[in-house]
C-alpha cells in the first residue's frame, strides 16, 4: 500500500515544522557555547564569528560545576538503583499474587502522582529535621535525604509500568522454574527478570531522568555541599554578570550523557511502554 | 494479619496438595515484597501529606520549624484568608488559579495535537523516519533546567534569538518586545512548556500505535477510506486507552508544573506567568508563612482530586456505553 499524495504533504509539513522547532534551542545552545562572553552579551548572531572553546574550560571554575555534577551523578544513580530494586519486588508481588490490600496498594501508589509537590515539600523538610534530631542520621543538606526523596518520585510510575510488563510474561515460566526447585525469589531473579529486560531498562531510564532533572526539592533540600546541577546551574547568573556562554556550555555537557543514554535505549523505552503502560 | 494468599489467576489446573501447602506457608511473601515500597511511600508521600494538612490549620512560621507541634492552632483561618476574594491573598490565589487553568488547557491540548500529528506522520516507514523519531525525543530527554534555561536565553530582549528572528530576520515586529516580563510572559511560558511536553505525548502515542495492526488500515483503504477518515475511525478509537491515561497524566503534571516558571523567570516572576505551584512556593518560602501555603496546597489537592474523579467517572461511563 502506498501513501497518498495528501498524506505525504501532511507528513512533510509536520516533520519539517516540528524538526525546526525542536532544533532551534539545540542550535542556540550549541553555537552560543562556542562564543566568547562579549558576543553573547551583544545582539544575537546566527553564525559564531569568534569561535572559542574557552567557555568549556571556564565553566568549571566560575562555579564548582564538577562538584554539582558528581552530586547529581551519585544521587541519581543511587536513587535509580534503589528505586529499581524496590519496584521490581513490588511489581512482582502485584503481578503474581492476589493478596489483601493489593488494590489499595496500587491505587494509593498511583494517586501519589496527583499530589502537588509543594504540599509535601515543607512537611518532608520538617520530618527530615526531626528524624535527624531523633536518630542522628543527617538527612537535610545531605545526599541520603535527596536519594530517598527521589527514589519515591519514580516509584509509582515504575511499579505501574513494570507490573503491566510482568503481566505479559506467562506465568508458566515461573511455574516451570518452581518445579525445577527455584524459590519464588529465585524464579523472579533467574527467569522472570531476564525476560522482562526491556521493561526494567525503561523503568531505569525513567527513574534516572526523574532524579537528574528534579528542581523543586533540590532548591530547598540542598546546601552548598550537596547541591545538584538543577540548582547549581543557576549560579552562573551573578548580580553583575550572566555568563550565558558558560551556561550554554554547561547545559550542553550535563545534557549529553542523559540524552545519548536515552536515545540509545529509547527502543526499549517504547517497548516497555507498549507492553506495560499502554495496554 | 491472617491472610490466605492465592496465586494470581485462578487457574483450573490441579495442584498436588504438597505444592499448595508450600504456597500457603509463604503467604507473607507478597507483603514482604511490597513492604519497602509501602514504607517509603508512607515516609515521603503520605505522612508528609497528612502533616501538611495538619500544618494548614496552624500558624506555622519559621520560628516553629524545629518544634512544629507547638505552632499555634488557628482552625480554618488560613482557608478563610486563601478564599477571601476581597483580600489581597485570596485575589492573588484566584488569579494564579485562573492562569494555571488556561495554561493547562492550552499546553495539554497543543502538546497532544502535536504528539498525535507526529506519531501519525511517523507511523509508516519512510526514509529518515528513525532520525526524526530520535530527534523529536530530544526535548523530553533533555534535563528540565538545561532546556528551559536555553529558552530563557533565547527570549532575552536584546541578546535573544527570538527577537532577532522576529524583528531583524522576518520583520514581523517593528520593535523588540519583552518576553519574560509583562503580559507576553504568558505566551513565552506556553511555548516553553509545549516544547518540553509534546515529545512525551508523541512517545506514548507512538507506543500505542504499535499495537494497531496494519491490515486494519489496508482493509479501510480497500473500502475507499482516505487518510483522515481512517485516522478518525480506526486510529482514534484504538488509541482510546492510551489517550485516557495520557491526558490525565499530562493534566496532573502541567497543573502542578513548578519547574517551567521557576527556571524560566527566576526570582523576577511576572504576574502573567504566576502558576499555582510557583505561587504557593512563593507564598510559603518568601513570606515564611507555611500555614497559609499548606492551606493553599490542600485546596489545590482537593481541586485535582475533584477533576480526576469526575474525569475517571466520565471515561468509565463512556466506555461502558460504547
Amino acid at each position: 500500500m502506498h501513501d497518498t499524495r495528501a498524506f505525504q504533504v501532511f507528513r512533510a509539513v509536520v516533520v519539517t515544522v516540528l524538526a525546526v522547532v525542536t532544533l532551534l534551542p539545540l542550535y542556540v545552545m550549541a553555537t552560543s557555547s562556542l562564543k566568547p562572553l562579549q558576543d553573547v552579551r551583544g545582539a544575537f548572531s546566527w553564525w559564531p564569528t569568534n569561535l572559542t572553546l574557552q567557555p568549556f574550560v571556564d565553566m568549571w571554575t566560575t562555579v564548582p560545576l564538577a562538584r554539582y555534577f558528581l552530586n547529581s551523578l551519585v544521587v541519581s544513580s543511587a536513587a535509580t538503583v534503589a528505586s529499581l530494586v524496590i519496584a521490581i519486588f513490588a511489581s512482582y508481588a502485584v503481578s503474581r499474587y492476589r493478596f489483601r490490600g493489593r488494590t489499595l496498594f496500587t491505587t494509593t501508589v498511583l494517586s501519589t502522582q496527583m499530589f502537588p509537590g509543594v504540599l509535601f515539600l515543607l512537611p518532608l523538610f520538617i520530618i527530615f529535621v526531626n528524624l535527624e534530631q531523633g536518630t542522628g542520621v543527617p538527612l537535610v543538606g545531605t545526599r541520603i535525604g535527596l536519594i530517598i526523596t527521589y527514589l519515591t518520585f519514580s516509584l509509582p510510575f515504575s511499579i505501574w509500568m513494570l507490573s503491566g510488563y510482568l503481566d505479559n510474561i506467562p506465568q508458566e515460566l515461573d511455574e516451570a522454574a518452581r518445579v525445577d526447585g527455584c524459590s519464588p525469589i529465585g524464579a523472579l531473579l533467574r527467569v522472570v527478570l531476564p525476560a522482562a529486560r526491556p521493561g526494567v531498562i525503561a523503568v531505569a531510564i525513567y527513574a534516572f531522568m526523574t532524579a537528574w532533572g528534579e528542581v523543586l526539592f533540590a532548591s530547598v533540600m540542598t546546601t552548598e555541599e550537596n547541591r545538584t546541577l538543577a540548582v547549581g546551574i543557576r549560579q552562573y547568573s551573578t548580580q553583575t554578570n550572566v555568563y550565558w556562554n558558560e551556561i550554554m556550555a554547561a547545559s550542553l555537557v550535563v545534557s549529553v550523557p542523559v540524552v545519548i543514554g536515552f536515545l540509545l535505549l529509547q527502543r526499549h523505552f517504547v517497548a516497555g511502554l507498549t507492553a506495560g503502560a499502554v495496554k | 494479619m491472617a491472610t490466605t494468599t492465592t496465586p494470581a489467576p485462578a487457574r483450573p489446573t490441579t495442584r498436588s496438595p504438597e505444592r499448595r501447602r508450600r504456597r500457603r506457608a509463604g503467604w507473607w511473601l507478597p507483603f514482604a515484597l511490597v513492604a519497602p515500597a509501602v514504607l517509603l511511600e508512607l515516609l515521603i508521600h503520605l505522612v508528609p501529606m497528612l502533616t501538611g494538612i495538619w500544618v494548614s490549620f496552624t500558624q506555622l512560621t519559621r520560628f516553629f520549624i524545629r518544634n512544629w507541634t507547638e505552632a499555634p492552632f488557628v482552625g480554618l483561618r488560613n482557608y478563610q484568608v486563601a478564599l477571601d476574594l476581597d483580600g489581597a491573598v485570596g485575589r492573588g490565589l484566584l488569579s494564579s488559579f485562573l492562569i494555571t487553568c488556561a495554561y493547562t488547557v492550552i499546553v495539554v491540548g497543543v502538546s497532544w495535537a502535536l504528539g498525535m500529528a507526529a506519531a501519525v506522520a511517523l507511523q509508516r516507514r519512510f526514509r529518515g523516519r528513525a532520525f526524526f523519531r530520535t530527534l523529536f525525543l530530544v526535548p523530553y530527554a533533555l534535563p528540565v533546567y538545561a532546556g528551559i534555561v536555553t529558552w530563557n536565553f533565547m527570549l532575552q530582549r536584546d541578546t535573544g534569538v527570538i527577537n532577532h528572528l522576529l524583528v531583524e530576520d522576518l520583520g514581523v515586529l517593528d520593535e523588540r518586545p519583552f518576553w519574560l516580563i509583562g503580559g507576553r510572559a504568558f505566551v513565552s511560558i506556553l511555548v516553553v512548556a509545549v516544547w518540553r511536553l509534546w515529545p512525551f505525548a508523541f512517545l506514548m502515542l507512538t507506543a500505542g500505535l504499535q499495537s494497531v495492526p496494519d491490515d486494519v488500515y489496508e482493509a479501510a483503504a480497500m473500502d475507499g477510506a482516505h487518510a483522515f477518515r481512517s485516522w478518525w475511525s480506526i486510529t482514534l478509537p484504538m488509541l482510546r486507552p492510551v489517550n485516557t491515561v495520557l491526558v490525565l497524566v499530562m493534566f496532573l503534571w502541567v497543573f502542578n508544573d513548578f519547574n517551567t516558571p521557576y527556571v524560566l523567570f527566576g526570582t523576577s516572576q511576572p504576574p502573567a506567568g504566576d502558576l499555582i505551584s510557583f505561587h504557593i512556593y512563593n507564598a510559603s518560602f518568601l513570606t515564611w508563612n507555611f500555614g497559609a501555603g499548606a492551606a493553599m496546597s490542600v485546596l489545590l489537592l482537593l481541586f485535582l482530586l475533584l477533576v480526576t474523579g469526575v474525569y475517571l467517572l466520565l471515561v468509565n461511563r463512556r466506555s461502558r456505553r460504547a
